[in-house]
């Protein structure tokens, strides 16, 4: 059976080779934080790190997944909702309906490692997940108190 | 205890249409029965107290982002002086609302009605319930309740001596429930009116909350669907051997003539063999519709001599007769889809006498309904749970449909748990569409520049007529007229004009409308809020004068006018290359306006670089939640005036998905400033009528940009390259 190294555990699927990420984490091994929004890479609500790589899972099929990739799921970003982004998310009070939310928590933990002193335009150009709530204002106010926090 | 009655789908339908805002009336048996559940006694309905003191408030609203649930445990803990640190919440279900004589109200959530249709109820639940706690710890001390005081959960008696609430809600549940109860002046909330932070956002920070789509039960199936591209159109044929071999497929099931569903060990698994499933359409009388069909209806409709008339007063053709100008436009909405980020979805279990649903619904009465009549069960036979939505927006609110495919297939396998979802594109090209219509603007300008008529002539689609034909008023769907009426406390118009008329020539094209977030006051405003500054420039006055001339019998209408208009600086020139567009309207109960700043560069790009809005609800019960919807609004709002637009051809939705259907990102996304102007006295919504002048405010200022009045939505069919 194939295995994925998933939030720093190896798990076993059964699944398609052509299979994307996405529903191998959410049918086969129970990680259902991350959503399915579009299938089409378009929206991010599926967005999981890869080596710490923001990647949208839904267009991530399992076979071209490289043996010791590890992957982390917005189950596996802290143990204790303590990441910085979590933090901030809370302090905020950034969700609305919150669907979209692990994949915009795990876009911006990829991101504030990237730019740890983001700027306003920064955020704009690299923050490009979907939110219907509009949700949006609170989630650039949210990744600069993270970047307090962090 | 129980007996057995007919629920029609009808009566709870009609209380579906209080979506728009309407109060028809909503006549529900109830069955002789009024006992509460649970281990521990209730206080009430909507309050229950634990021994460790913490206070479970029952929510009848359901929550899909709008915070109303965060908002109501707040009206009830205001009364009830709990600690609030101390408040969680639940659930009742449709079925225990039937059974107990629907003690919760209506469960139905939209038309912003969450707390302004049941503040008093919960408040009162509160109170009582403090009352029968006092009383209770009075009676312990032998002591008159008066002679006590109560704070955060603590009764404290006339010698010092105190009680948790947790102490003595065993005996306060054993009480009468008073009858007579004062609430407090909202002068005096501690809880109410403060910025506390929502009750749900843990699960969301760490993908434990769990939507619909993500219910796992034992032994579940799931199931991809595709239904008819073309409304009307059947299935002919379907070849399903070609993929029952296919990994984890376990059925092929036709459910009705326009749908068929495959269901496999895993919703992959499903769509990847409903992809290829070969599948024959009779596709029907539709099948040769287009947007060129819909322009000729909608264009036919606005210069017909029969329409529906929404508001009139004075003598609209003699006033245009001597009018010393007359101003006339066409404009035009287009449909637009819910797309909540959540796609449709339904689980629903099925035995020869029991049914389950769970579903995330904005009204699961309907659901209950639904389920009693498509299975043929009686109602106390049948449950739902409610979920949590992942955005609903009114996609969730009234149709349903989700549910009755998931009860479907599920009678096609009885004993089994199956789980319908939408892809995204079927999801995108089946859903109940924001109506599309055109309005024809014409205004009568006297010599000084008077407004001294106004027709608008609306053309095109009626919610009611395509969803609930049975709530329509003689032919009429008075829900067209949302905002536009005369008076009324759901909605009028904010200006006085002498000679008005307000008309519509229904036109319904084959595309299934819905309640879309805002309502038919999204385009109203927009088509009138456009107008008016096109009527100010004809009239050689500055916009927001010209308004003010008209509405002063509006005062209301006005404040919040002329707050955004002090907001954004009005009074003083705009930066070097920024201008400015104001716009205002009343619709769910709440005034609103908003003024946009905005520059469109040499390429033609708009940013918009501040929005001021302003809400005059009534009464705030939190007041970062209502910005959090104001803001969110302008995202939404500004999504169907900027982005996105639903078409059809060949009796097809064209638009699939998110690539196709563009909504506002964070990068087109304005810094909004919100300004809450809360005048007290009556109780509005907040969870969309920002919506209705996100667009009117943007396009306004695209104007003064560009000198290109903007008539046809969204933004993105026009060039705004400097000629």
């Amino acid at each position: 059976m194939p295995t994925l190294v998933v939030n720093g555990t190896s798990m076993d699927f059964d699944a398609e080779p052509d299979t994307p990420l996405l529903w191998v984490l959410r049918e086969q091994l129970g990680l259902t934080g991350t959503k399915y929004g579009c299938g089409v890479a378009a929206c991010g609500a599926c967005t999981v790190h890869i080596d710490g790589i923001a990647t949208r899972s839904c267009q991530m099929q399992i076979q071209d997944i490289r043996p010791g990739e590890e992957i982390t799921t917005i189950e596996g970003l802290s143990p204790d909702r303590s990441h910085p982004i979590q933090q901030a998310w809370a302090e905020l009070d950034v969700p609305q309906c919150g669907y979209c939310q692990s994949g915009q928590i795990m876009a911006a933990a990829a991101f504030l490692h990237d730019f740890p002193e983001p700027t306003d335009e920064d955020i704009k150009q690299n923050m490009t997940n979907l939110c219907r709530c509009g949700t949006y204002n609170r989630i650039k106010a949210g990744i600069k108190r993270a970047a307090e926090l962090s | 205890m129980t007996h057995r009655f007919t629920l029609s789908r009808r009566s709870f339908l009609a209380g579906t249409a209080a979506a728009g805002g309407l109060s028809l009336g909503f006549s529900l048996p109830a069955l002789a029965q009024d006992a509460p559940t649970g281990d521990i006694p209730e206080m009430n309905a909507w309050v229950v107290i634990n021994p460790d003191n913490t206070v479970v408030v029952r929510v009848a609203k359901i929550e899909m982002g709008q915070g109303t649930l965060t908002g109501l445990a707040q009206l009830v803990a205001e009364e009830l002086e709990c600690d609030w640190d101390n408040v969680t919440w639940s659930y009742p279900t449709p079925g225990e609302n039937v059974a107990r004589s629907r003690v919760w109200g209506s469960f139905g959530t939209f038309g912003s009605q969450g707390i302004r249709t049941s503040h008093q109820m919960v408040r009162e639940g509160g109170a009582a319930a403090r009352m029968m706690l006092v009383q209770a710890a009075a009676n312990r001390w032998g002591v008159d309740a008066g002679t006590l005081s109560v704070s955060k959960g603590v009764i404290t008696g006339p010698g010092g001596e105190t009680l948790t609430y947790g102490e003595v809600a065993a005996d306060a549940a054993n009480l009468e429930v008073p009858t007579e109860v004062a609430l407090k002046d909202p002068a005096d909330w501690t809880i109410a009116g403060s910025r506390v932070l929502r009750l749900d956002t843990t699960g969301k920070l760490d993908g434990s909350q769990k939507y619909a789509i993500d219910l796992k039960v034992d032994g579940m199936m799931l199931a991809a669907i595709k239904q008819t591209p073309v409304m009307g159109g059947k299935i002919a044929s379907i070849d399903a051997d070609a993929v029952m071999g296919m990994p984890g497929v376990q059925r092929v099931v036709q459910i009705s003539d326009e749908a068929v569903v495959v269901v496999a060990d895993t919703w992959w698994r499903a769509k990847t063999a409903l992809d290829a499933l070969p599948i024959e359409w009779d596709l029907g009388e539709n099948a040769s519709f287009g947007m060129a069909d819909l322009e000729a209806m909608l264009d036919e409709g606005l210069s017909a001599t029969e329409a529906f008339v929404g508001n009139q007063s004075g003598d609209v053709a003699a006033a245009f007769e001597s009018a010393a100008q007359v101003l006339e436009a066409d404009y035009h909405y287009p449909w637009q889809h819910h797309a909540t980020m959540e796609p449709m979805n339904a689980m629903a279990l099925v035995t020869d006498d029991s049914c389950e649903v769970w579903v995330p619904t904005q009204n699961a009465e309907t659901d209950l309904a639904v389920a009693a009549e498509t299975t043929g069960l009686e109602i106390p036979q049948c449950e739902i749970h409610r979920i949590n939505l992942g955005g609903g927006f009114g996609r969730r609110a009234s149709a349903a449909d989700y549910t009755v495919v998931a009860l479907k297939v599920a009678m096609e396998m009885k004993g089994t748990p199956v789980k319908v979802i939408w892809s995204r594109e079927e999801d995108t090209t089946h859903g109940t569409y924001h109506p599309t219509t055109k309005a024809r603007m014409r205004g009568a300008l006297d010599a000084d520049g008077n407004l001294t008529a106004l027709h608008m002539r609306i053309s095109g689609q009626s919610i009611f007529a395509g969803l609930m034909p049975f709530a329509l008023q003689n032919g009429m769907d008075p829900l067209t007229f949302q905002g536009l009426q005369a008076d009324g406390p759901e909605g009028q118009l904010g200006y006085t004009v002498p000679n008005l008329l307000v008309d519509h020539a229904m036109r319904n094209p084959p595309v299934r409308p819905g309640f879309w977030r805002g309502v038919n006051n999204n385009q109203n405003a927009f088509y009138l809020e456009s107008f008016m500054d096109e009527l100010a420039d004809a009239a050689g006055k500055d916009p927001l004068e010209f308004r003010r001339g008209l509405m002063q019998n509006h005062p209301k209408h006005l404040a919040v006018l002329d707050k955004v208009a002090e907001g954004i600086g009005w009074d003083t020139p705009a930066p070097e290359g920024r201008f400015r567009g104001l716009c205002q309207h009343m619709g769910y109960g709440s005034y609103v306006a908003a003024a946009a700043e905005v520059s469109v560069d040499d390429r033609g790009a708009l940013t918009i670089h501040k929005i001021v809005a302003a809400t005059d609800c009534g009464h705030v019960v939190n007041p970062q939640q209502v910005e959090a919807q104001i803001e969110g609004s302008f995202a939404y709002g500004l999504s169907a005036g900027l982005l996105s637009q639903v078409t059809m051809e060949e009796g097809r939705v064209q638009e699939e998905n998110f690539d196709t259907y563009p909504i506002v990102s964070m990068w087109e996304m304005p810094a909004v400033e919100s300004h809450l102007i809360p005048s007290g006295g009556f109780w509005g919504g907040v969870g969309e009528p920002t919506i209705f002048v996100a667009t009117p405010a943007v396009m306004n200022a695209v104007y003064r940009a560009t000198g290109q009045r903007i008539r046809e939505l969204p933004l993105s069919k026009h060039d705004l390259t400097p000629q």
